[in-house]
């Protein structure tokens, strides 16, 4: 029983004989917190714009509550939208800006000045209804621009790479930030971004795009640990990509040896292949490991050390805790829940 | 250091001489208005009687009616056709935008004399009755391009998404315009605005080949009495200087005055 609040069928869209969005299926529910994710130009502006109504589908349904929606300008649309450098109104105070959809709507004085106050605390921009727009700093215009998107109580808030202007502190900050206000306000967001950590730490649901195709949609557990192809698993994060035969179901091979895994339904001897998440390679002295290998290089992250292994068919990349000297041969394996077997991409 | 003030007082002679130049005909003018006898030569005293001349002047005064709505209706109309046309210009395909806008320089760069002849060919082949309305209609079309040039620029710094933000909150598309777009670019509209004033109420060349009737505004009645002498004129023209004079100070001081209290003020919040 999946509740769909937008639905997009079989969307297609093209600017100048080039095609930026092929045949997109995508439901979102209600309340949910939906991100579209992909490098830029792989549509997912696009696809934010056809749901507010800024640009037109050349074919295919946009399907909100039930009803097409598709021919319907953005004026009429139960969405609003946070733009990518806020588009605020510049000759205005904060409180005109967030006031600007609720007098367009001739809603009375009161009534407004009420509601423009409530939503300035949610954001936390209480006494800064009189400051000017340049006045603010990023994050603040931040909040305005969302402050300005949500008074008018819409469905669906649109969100287009809001953070993208703010530095990396504030970003962090402004991600939980956000998620607060989606979980208080209980609406749905759809937000687009190319920053894949953002996505993973903030999503119920992931979309993951390339070249105006949908390259796959879950949670982002799921997008993490079961990629469905070699764009996904580099895009989410680092990884190792193997190619690899499937030996049978349950038994992998790559690199000359055989591994055991978790995974099943592929054709026998298919040739497929195979994410080693970076933090799932277990080093241990070379007589234990499977694969045997020699540390080139070794770079302090922090947490963990990122270490690039010299095997005989090609380099690993793996994260530890422990220091390993320039030069030293380690083993390598894996338990079998952490190899994820994928189909083979086909070449674009 | 005696090298230094010699240079400094060269600089002075020199804006000084450059003002002189710019400023004694006009001087002069204003001085010989305020004379009781006709020459322009020579003042025998102080009298306002070729102001009282002015007054009279029924022809004078048509003339002064004409300019001035002239210009206020030309103004108004070129700036809205002139500041729709630059916001629809940023909307445009580029090879279209640089075209119109390379079209656009042309009625500024071509000299009045050919303008006016075209308009004169214009009108005559069309068969329309020169006078007011050719005259007003020749002045709107000159003072678009000032418009489009002073508001262009200004639509070019605008964020593509300030429309789209205010029709996603629920605005028509006018309604953007309206409350939006235009806020945005009140200062090169404003700018546009006043070009397109002194461009009409300044103008003689075109004035002259396109109206008839006797339609007649001030340059064209100036033009005509200089042919005698008539210190009328320098009452006139003193009026106008004056008119100038004060826009002027209107346009570019109290913007200053303005801007200077704005920060005077956002200093002093900033200290508190």
């Amino acid at each position: 029983m999946k509740n769909k609040l937008i639905e997009l069928k079989n969307i297609t869209k093209s600017f100048d004989q080039q095609e930026v969005l092929h045949n997109i299926q995508l439901y979102i529910r209600p309340n949910e917190f939906l991100t579209l994710l992909g490098p830029s130009g792989c549509g997912k502006t696009t696809i934010l714009r056809i749901i507010g109504g800024f640009e037109e589908a050349d074919s295919g349904e946009v399907i909100f509550d039930g009803k097409d929606i598709a021919k319907l300008p953005p004026y009429k649309r139960e969405v609003n939208t946070v733009f990518q450098k806020y588009a605020l109104f510049p000759f205005m105070n904060v409180f005109d800006n967030v006031a600007f959809g609720l007098n367009i709507k001739k809603v009375s004085k009161a009534e407004t000045k009420k509601r423009v106050l409530e939503m300035l605390k949610l954001v936390g921009l209480e006494g800064f209804e009189k400051r000017k727009i340049d006045q603010l700093s990023g994050g603040q215009q931040q909040r305005v621009a969302i402050a300005r998107a949500l008074v008018n109580e819409p469905k669906v808030l649109l969100l287009d790479e809001p953070l993208s202007a703010l530095d990396a502190k504030l970003r962090k900050e402004m991600q939980m930030e956000l998620k607060k206000i989606q979980k208080k306000v209980g609406i749905t967001f759809i937000f687009v971004t190319h920053d894949q950590e953002e996505a993973l730490s903030m999503s119920d649901t992931v979309v993951v795009m390339n070249h105006g195709n949908i390259q796959q949609i879950g949670t982002p557990i799921d997008i993490y640990n079961e990629p469905k192809n070699r764009f996904v698993a580099e895009f989410i994060g680092e990884s190792n990509i193997i190619p690899a035969i499937m030996k049978k179901d349950m038994l992998v091979a790559f690199d000359g040896v055989d591994f055991e895994c978790v995974d099943s339904g592929f054709a026998p001897n298919e040739e497929v292949e195979v994410v080693l998440r970076p933090e799932d390679l277990v080093l241990t002295p070379p007589q234990f490991g499977k694969i045997t290998a020699t540390v080139t290089d070794i770079t302090f992250k922090g947490v963990h050390y990122e270490i690039i292994l010299k095997g005989e068919h090609r380099d690993y990349k793996a994260q530890t805790t422990e220091y390993h000297e320039i030069g030293t041969e380690l083993g390598i394996s894996v338990i079998p829940s952490n190899i994820h077997v994928m189909h083979k991409m086909k070449e674009v | 250091m005696k090298k230094f003030q010699k240079s400094k007082l060269f600089y002075g002679l020199y804006i000084g001489v450059i003002f002189a130049f710019f400023y004694l005909p006009i001087v002069v003018t204003m001085f010989f208005s305020f004379n009781s006898s006709k020459s322009l030569t020579h003042f025998s005293g102080f009298s306002l009687r070729w102001y009282g001349n002015l007054i009279k002047d029924t022809e004078i005064m048509q003339a002064v009616y004409v300019s001035i709505s002239i210009a206020i209706l030309a103004t108004i109309i070129s700036t809205i056709i002139g500041t729709l046309t630059a916001i629809g210009l940023s909307k445009c395909r580029k090879l279209v935008r640089e075209m119109l806008l390379n079209v656009n320089n042309i009625p500024m760069m071509n000299p009045d004399i050919v303008t006016a002849i075209g308009f004169l060919i214009l009108f005559s082949s069309l068969r329309i009755p020169k006078g007011y309305y050719t005259m007003l209609m020749a002045h709107i079309t000159f003072c678009i391009p000032y418009v489009i040039t002073s508001v262009y620029p200004k639509v070019k710094t605008l964020d593509p998404n300030l429309a789209d933000a205010a029709m996603d909150l629920g605005a028509s598309p006018f309604m953007a315009l309206y409350k939006v777009i235009l806020p945005m670019l009140r200062e090169g509209i404003f700018a546009g605005a006043l070009l397109a004033f002194t461009m009409s109420f300044d103008d003689f060349v075109i004035s002259y080949f396109v109206t008839g009737n006797g339609v007649s505004n001030i340059s064209i009645i100036v033009y005509n009495m200089t042919k005698r002498t008539n210190p009328t004129i320098n009452a006139l023209s003193t009026i106008v200087i004056l008119v100038i004079f004060v826009t002027m100070f209107i346009v570019k001081v109290i913007p200053y005055l303005i801007g200077k209290r704005r920060k005077e003020q956002l200093a002093y919040e900033e200290n508190n």
